[in-house]
């Protein structure tokens, strides 16, 4: 054989190699990034068959309720850890601004003015929330504490404070007004369901179509080269636990308004591991620089999904977590296998 | 055994691709025993695949590697450091916490009877081999306590130590001064006089001659030339590294900067007594309109710590520093941006890429602003543009929403460059503009800023090629311990005057 030939040869194949990988690297790949809804395929498969009654529209409600909470912290997070943070004090937050609302609308002035009370029993725990996040943006951004350990302050006096709030009781309350955020319907779907939905698509458009949410891409992908292109760091810092915190106060609000009752002791208690669960599950990356908002959503579906598997199915609560702890694991090696 | 004998490495015909395309193709590499042997190509020549094929990081598709007369087969570079291959990264991989003689011993630490560590020899082994060094330093000191210099040899002082045969050198002088090369070629030499082969891959050509035995050269996955050095111009090296003609290079000129020629307009700002701290602590600079100023000095002689200041990035402690148009200098690099001032940074991957985002995304990071409108960007405008600096600038990408980090050394660099031209600067800091990339786009990102200057930006110019300096800049402001000592103008420098200015006793 001539070395024109050969070239020619070698060229061909080349190409053909370059133009579709073999069987089974095609195979990872999509696995790698389907995996997530090829997860959410199989959870659905499993319920259908085996567990009883799973294709009741009451089934649907309830997992519906527990799942917007979950999302509506997990949308935070997300958030926050695109910018190679973490908040660890969601659960507290939301323990905090459940606690306060009843409080307000509670009060003899709420009593004597209940829209007023209303009102201001979503104003002013949330405005505490964003409170809560700014104390965390600053002590992450201008005192440069590892964000791990400056959330875990309000992790461990945020639930504390709610309790002293409450004396440690559990607070019950009959307010129809207020209880809508937890037992509404909007065409036939829990509120909460909405609100959640509402909140991705809002968190998408900013990430993707506005300045604040590239600019929270660039501080988590680079933060000299962020900060060396004009990219204002701190605010965005500030900016964005403040948002989770937010958000977070949203969801302990709403776990209130389902239960028609706070309890700061369990209101909130092991969020942040959910919500970080389902951040990772949803495909963001714990250094930062992605913030799939939408993955966080379906992240959250597959966490609320499994829990209710094992519960429908009569398995312990401990077993549950096992089985968290593996979803978790799966999610990460599927990470792995992405960055190749 | 000298180099008559049989080589200690041979490799060949190695063959690698990734995920369908091919990164080396009949790729070979022969080192003597006791050889000194350079490695250069351009930036995706296939140089780091080859050393990683041969450092047992990827295996090869293809091929015939050969170590010691024998057929080499690893799998880990736990298994090459095994065999006698050791490697010296260009981003150092020691523990800088961590004393320095753990940092030699790591892995590998003498024990006593009692099967603890003897840390009496381990800081004995250590010293000794660094004094072979002519280091004396103290081996019970945090590594990180000591300069990059000094890290990098106690990088090969680990390599030394355990026994390596072969000591490959990946760039190891991109972060050190003159002094410190001078020190690592003496180390080399002494490798080398202790029967150690070294393999030294570098893009600075004139480091291959001072200390190089023989040079191979790869271009596109293949090896293109293999020479002794001594039978070699410079020239000649890039035009195998190009795959071009020598005259047609010759006649070309080595950099594309036209320093001297440049017609210099208004006042675009002026520094008196400018101070930030230590590094910086009295400098008088003045840029034009339309002309290249340089700034001349070893690393460590303040010309970043220079630009920082100038871009708002460190705040002043004294002096004065006016813009033209601008009322008080920048504060910070938003205001500098806004004022129209660009800042090329030198490392490119620490300060420059943010490599999860798209050739778009880090195109339009510092013209943001100006592409909103009530916080929402105009996402056409933004392609339009994108597209624009794409064409101009020759910037090879499979397209502007591909991942930066995709691309080659020299295709970011232009994506960075075109990030400052799209802010329609009046004046660019480029520090180390050329660093890091092939010999072609060198040219080109040379040629860009040229054309740019034309039209009228200023340009200050970092860099520690003389060459880049000498024949590109119309002044150089030579810079000695944060300190402007001097000040030269084109025509009529020259390598030689440049170097006496900087080391002139102030």
């Amino acid at each position: 054989m001539n070395s024109a030939s050969a070239d020619a040869n070698h060229d061909q194949g080349k190409r053909s190699s370059s133009r579709r990988p073999s069987g089974r690297l095609a195979w990872r790949s999509t696995l790698a990034r389907h995996g997530t809804l090829i997860a959410l395929a199989a959870l659905l498969l499993v319920n259908v068959l085996f567990t009883p009654n799973f294709l009741h529209l009451q089934t649907l409600f309830v997992n519906i309720s527990q799942v917007a909470t979950i999302a509506i912290v997990a949308i935070g997070m997300t958030l926050v850890i695109a910018t190679g943070g973490i908040d660890l004090s969601v659960g507290a937050v939301m323990a905090l601004a459940g606690a306060l609302a009843p409080l307000i609308f509670g009060s003899e002035l709420g009593v004597a003015y209940p829209l007023l009370g209303l009102v201001a029993a979503f104003v002013l725990p949330l405005a505490v929330a964003l409170a809560c996040g700014a104390f965390n943006g600053v002590m992450i951004s201008v005192l440069r504490v590892q964000p791990i350990i400056a959330t875990l302050i309000l992790f461990i006096s945020g639930r504390g404070i709610a309790q002293v709030l409450t004396n440690g009781n559990l607070q019950t309350f009959s307010n129809p007004g207020f209880s809508y955020l937890g037992t509404g319907r909007v065409l036939g779907l829990p509120f909460q369901g909405w609100l959640a939905l509402l909140i991705a698509v809002l968190a998408f458009w900013v990430v993707n179509r506005t300045i604040h949410g590239r600019h929270l891409l660039a501080v988590g992908g680079n933060e000299r080269a962020a900060a060396l292109s004009g990219v204002p760091v701190r605010r965005v810092k500030i900016g964005v636990y403040m948002v989770c915190a937010f958000l977070a106060g949203i969801a302990g609000l709403v776990v209130v308004a389902i239960n028609s009752a706070s309890d700061a002791a369990r209101n909130g208690n092991l969020m942040e591991l959910d919500a970080i669960a389902a951040a990772v599950v949803g495909g963001a990356l714990l250094q930062g620089g992605r913030a799939p908002v939408f993955g966080a959503l379906l992240g959250a579906v597959i966490i609320q999904l499994v829990k209710y598997t094992l519960l429908a199915n009569g398995i312990e609560d401990e077993v549950a977590l096992v089985a968290k702890a593996l979803i978790i694991v799966a999610a990460v090696a599927l990470q792995q296998g992405r960055r190749e | 055994m000298g180099a008559s004998g049989a080589p200690l490495l041979s490799m060949r015909g190695i063959g690698k691709s990734f995920a369908g395309s091919m990164a080396l193709d009949g790729a070979s590499l022969s080192i003597g025993a006791g050889q000194v042997h350079g490695l250069i190509g351009q930036n995706g020549a296939g140089k780091s695949t080859l050393i990683k094929i041969l450092t047992g990081v990827y295996v090869r598709d293809a091929g015939d590697v050969e170590f010691e007369g024998r057929a080499l087969r690893i799998g880990s570079p736990r298994e090459a450091q095994a065999a006698g291959i050791s490697t010296i990264y260009q981003e150092l991989t020691l523990v800088p916490l961590r004393s320095v003689t753990e940092n030699v011993t790591l892995g590998y630490e003498p024990r006593t009877r009692f099967n603890t560590i003897d840390w009496r020899a381990a800081h004995a082994r250590t010293r000794t081999i660094l004094t072979g060094f002519g280091l004396d330093i103290d081996v019970r000191a945090p590594l990180g306590e000591h300069s990059t210099a000094i890290q990098q040899l106690v990088a090969i002082a680990r390599a030394v130590s355990l026994q390596a045969r072969l000591v490959i050198m990946d760039e190891p002088t991109s972060s050190l001064d003159e002094r410190e090369v001078q020190v690592l070629f003496s180390v080399v030499k002494r490798l080398k006089a202790a029967g150690t082969s070294v393999l030294y891959v570098s893009h600075f050509l004139d480091e291959l001659f001072a200390i190089c035995d023989r040079v191979t050269v790869m271009r596109d996955g293949s090896t293109v030339a293999d020479h002794p050095i001594a039978r070699v111009s410079k020239l000649s090296l890039i035009a195998d590294m190009l795959g071009r003609d020598i005259d047609e290079i010759e006649s070309d000129g080595m950099t594309e900067l036209g320093g001297g020629t440049n017609d210099a307009g208004e006042l675009v700002f002026e520094a008196t007594d400018l101070a930030t701290g230590p590094r910086l602590s009295r400098l008088d600079l003045a840029v034009h309109a339309g002309e290249i100023v340089g700034l001349g000095g070893l690393l460590g002689s303040g010309r970043t710590e220079a630009a920082r200041a100038v871009f708002g990035a460190d705040a002043l402690t004294g002096g004065s520093l006016r813009f033209t148009g601008q009322r008080t200098p920048p504060a910070t690099p938003a205001q500098a941006i806004a004022a129209g001032i660009g800042f090329l940074t030198e490392d490119r991957k620490a300060e420059g890429i943010v490599p999860h985002m798209s050739v778009r995304e880090n195109l339009t990071l510092a013209l943001l602003p100006a592409l909103t409108r009530g916080g929402l960007i105009r996402r056409t405008e933004e392609r339009e543009l994108v597209e624009r600096f794409i064409t101009a600038l020759g910037i090879k990408t499979s397209g502007m929403d591909q991942p930066i980090r995709e691309l080659s050394g020299g295709n970011q660099q232009k994506v960075l460059l075109a990030r400052w031209l799209a802010i329609h600067p009046k004046l660019l800091i480029l520090d180390e503009p050329t660093r890091g990339v092939d010999v072609g786009a060198k040219f080109e990102i040379q040629a860009i800023i040229r054309e740019h200057v034309e039209r009228g930006v200023g340009v200050l110019l970092i860099s520690s090629e003389f060459e880049e300096l000498v024949e590109g800049a119309d002044h150089i402001v030579v810079m000695q311990d944060g300190v402007s000592v001097g000040r030269l103008s084109n025509p009529g420098i020259t390598e030689e005057r440049l170097v006496r200015e900087i080391a002139s006793v102030a």
